[in-house]
């Protein structure tokens, strides 16, 4: 395939509208909310606007943020595993980890206005005399405080961009010489996989353990599980690979991706099953370690989403909806064969997929912010239409600029012939 | 069939054909073999191969199997059978406080649920698949070829009362078989000895 894919002029118009409709939002939003006015004490009330504005900005800033960084952990983990099925489809997660610098700034920025903003309604432990005065969060401070914070994050999100940019010029380095002799070929997969390895730990220090910590968990800084992070990447994993299989299917549809067929969204369909599956397990296990353990003070976090036995709280609907969109959806209608390999419903579930689990950070973050007052208004919409428009951009920049076949791949011929 | 209704047979499951058997040292020659076979119209019996071999079920035109559904309907049994089970026992038979928790204390069962529900699946679709194919231990059936376990595909075209044998045998030639010959099988299982069925061809005239 030499002929270099152009964007559609339909594909543009969806970028920008979504990007504009995102920017009337965080107008509306800067005007309205008045996000640079002090926090109010307690749980919002008729002042939240401020609080409402950070909260949804991290709610998203954050679900993706880690949503295109899945991309990267996706490339590494199948290079690590000498999986070569993923070679024919590999440009489209390289296109969508090329993402997490503009994502990472965002997100950067959104982070630090939170915490050098003092803003005490999102992060309680940002209070100092709150913090003076009590015993637990006086325990975590040497975790959650604002100059570990900031720099943990700082070296979070650089890494994943270096690592990230490393995987993805070495793969584009292949495309300039011709065809990799087996030395060549061998000493490249070496190389690769070695920076695979790096990324891949570096991911499991940040995404699978301390960042979802820092980020969303100590929002409710009294309560902590250890399944938290786990729970995290798997519902940004699960969401990170329906992107890459709508963007496989947007391809395919513009005929690209010669050489990806039904075997490829086969498998791209598995991994959306599988962990699915795999996020419900840590959707129940957190629960139940803690109602199993009979400890009160740590069922804080569930009464304060789906309430108690006398009173149900506000997010009771939201939580249970969660479990029927993430996993009895994807459950019964990709537990078939021939589902997997139906490009449609493929389509349709990823898009269900990518909102159950935008809908789940929405209720990580707002039961401890907003608490009875958070809303899902246009406003709410509107910045995650600007961040999909942001994604979608930044995307097809690199599927304009690059070629979306990794033609010298030593692996290309058995994702060729792949067979599920 | 000329002994389809032979008293002494009766015991045999199948019925007893006559096959023209094709053996292949090569995956790469037993593909285009299968399918010229197809096209030319022959019937194929079965294809026996030392290991699983990706796409022959697609080339030699077999349905899907229909083993997962199964499976699923032995796991929702598996599922009914823990929750109805736990229900009854903590609610209905012997209810126990344990630690101050409600009878009906579902999050705790969820686990066992799960684990029955993997039980009840995986050992009814080994005894589903088992049935399938006709496996169990004692029982018997018809060899094509003792290398299919080892080394050599073995595509076994079942002759009708049209088939021309010269005429197959030259075509397996040509699809690039090894090894070809004609065998009368007892095509059914049945118990007891290997070599019981070579006797009960004996005895049969006309074979």
């Amino acid at each position: 395939m030499n002929n270099q894919f152009e964007l559609p002029g339909s594909y543009k118009k969806w970028t920008w509208g979504l990007i504009v409709a995102g920017v009337l939002a965080l107008l509306y939003g800067f005007i309205m909310l008045h996000p640079f006015s002090a926090p109010a004490h307690g749980h919002g009330g008729e002042h939240s606007g401020s609080t409402r504005f950070w909260a949804v900005l991290l709610q998203n800033s954050v679900y993706w943020l880690l949503v295109v960084n899945a991309s990267m952990f996706f490339i590494c983990v199948t290079t690590m595993a000498m999986g070569g099925w993923q070679v024919a489809l590999r440009r489209v997660p390289e296109a969508i980890s090329s993402v997490v610098p503009v994502l990472g700034i965002i997100t950067f920025i959104v982070l630090m206005a939170i915490i050098w903003g003092g803003r005490t309604d999102i992060y309680h432990w940002l209070d100092k005399e709150a913090v003076a005065n009590d015993k637990i969060l006086n325990g975590k401070s040497g975790f959650l405080n604002p100059t570990f914070y900031t720099i943990w994050s700082a070296i979070a999100i650089v890494l994943w961009w270096l690592l990230g940019r490393k995987m993805r010029s070495l793969s584009l380095e292949s495309d300039k010489n011709g065809p990799m002799d087996y030395e060549t070929g061998k000493k490249w997969i070496y190389k690769n996989t070695v920076w695979a390895s790096l990324y891949t730990v570096f991911f499991g220090l940040t995404v699978a353990s301390t960042i979802p910590w820092l980020w969303v968990m100590s929002i409710d800084a009294h309560w902590y599980s250890t399944m938290f992070s786990w729970y995290t990447f798997a519902s940004t994993f699960v969401s990170g690979m329906a992107l890459v299989a709508l963007f496989i299917i947007y391809l395919k549809n513009q005929n690209q991706l010669e050489y990806v067929t039904e075997e490829h969204l086969h498998d791209v369909g598995k991994f959306m099953f599988a962990f699915s599956v795999f996020w419900t397990y840590l959707w129940f296990s957190q629960y139940m370690l803690i109602w199993y353990s009979n400890q009160p003070e740590e069922t804080k976090y569930f009464v304060e989403r789906i309430g108690t036995a006398e009173r149900s709280g506000p997010y009771k609907g939201i939580f249970f909806f969660n479990l029927i969109v993430n996993f009895l959806c994807p459950l019964l209608i990709l537990m078939k064969r021939n589902a997997k390999r139906n490009w449609t419903l493929i389509t349709f579930m990823a898009i269900l997929i990518i909102f159950g689990h935008w809908i789940d950070m929405y209720q990580m973050v707002m039961p401890g912010t907003l608490g009875a007052h958070a809303e899902m208004m246009p406003f709410e919409f509107g910045i995650g239409a600007l961040f999909i428009g942001v994604i979608m951009w930044g995307v097809g920049q690199y599927l304009t600029r690059h070629s979306l076949l990794a033609r010298n791949h030593p692996f290309l011929k058995e994702s060729m012939i792949h067979h599920t | 069939m000329p002994f389809a209704n032979s008293p002494k047979l009766k015991n045999m499951a199948g019925g007893i054909k006559k096959f023209i058997v094709g053996s292949f040292d090569d995956e790469k020659v037993l593909f285009p073999a299968v399918k010229n076979v197809r096209r030319a119209g022959y019937k194929i019996h079965d294809v026996y191969t030392p290991f699983p071999v990706h796409g022959l079920d697609h080339a030699m035109g077999l349905r899907e199997t229909s083993l997962h559904t199964a499976g699923f309907i032995y796991a929702i049994t598996g599922t009914t059978t823990a929750l109805t089970f736990m229900s009854w026992v903590f609610t209905k038979d012997w209810p126990l406080n344990i630690g101050g928790k409600p009878h009906f204390a579902l999050p705790a069962w969820i686990p066992i649920t799960f684990e029955l529900t993997v039980l009840f699946s995986a050992v009814g679709m080994v005894l589903t698949f088992c049935y399938l194919c006709q496996l169990s231990p004692f029982v018997k059936k018809h060899h094509f070829h003792p290398r299919a376990t080892d080394d050599l595909f073995v595509m076994a075209i079942e002759c009708t009362e049209k088939t021309n044998e010269s005429e197959v045998k030259q075509f397996l030639e040509k699809s690039g078989a090894q090894e070809i010959n004609v065998q009368v099988a007892e095509t059914g299982w049945w118990i007891g000895r290997y070599d019981r069925e070579q006797k009960l061809y004996r005895e049969e005239k006309g074979y």
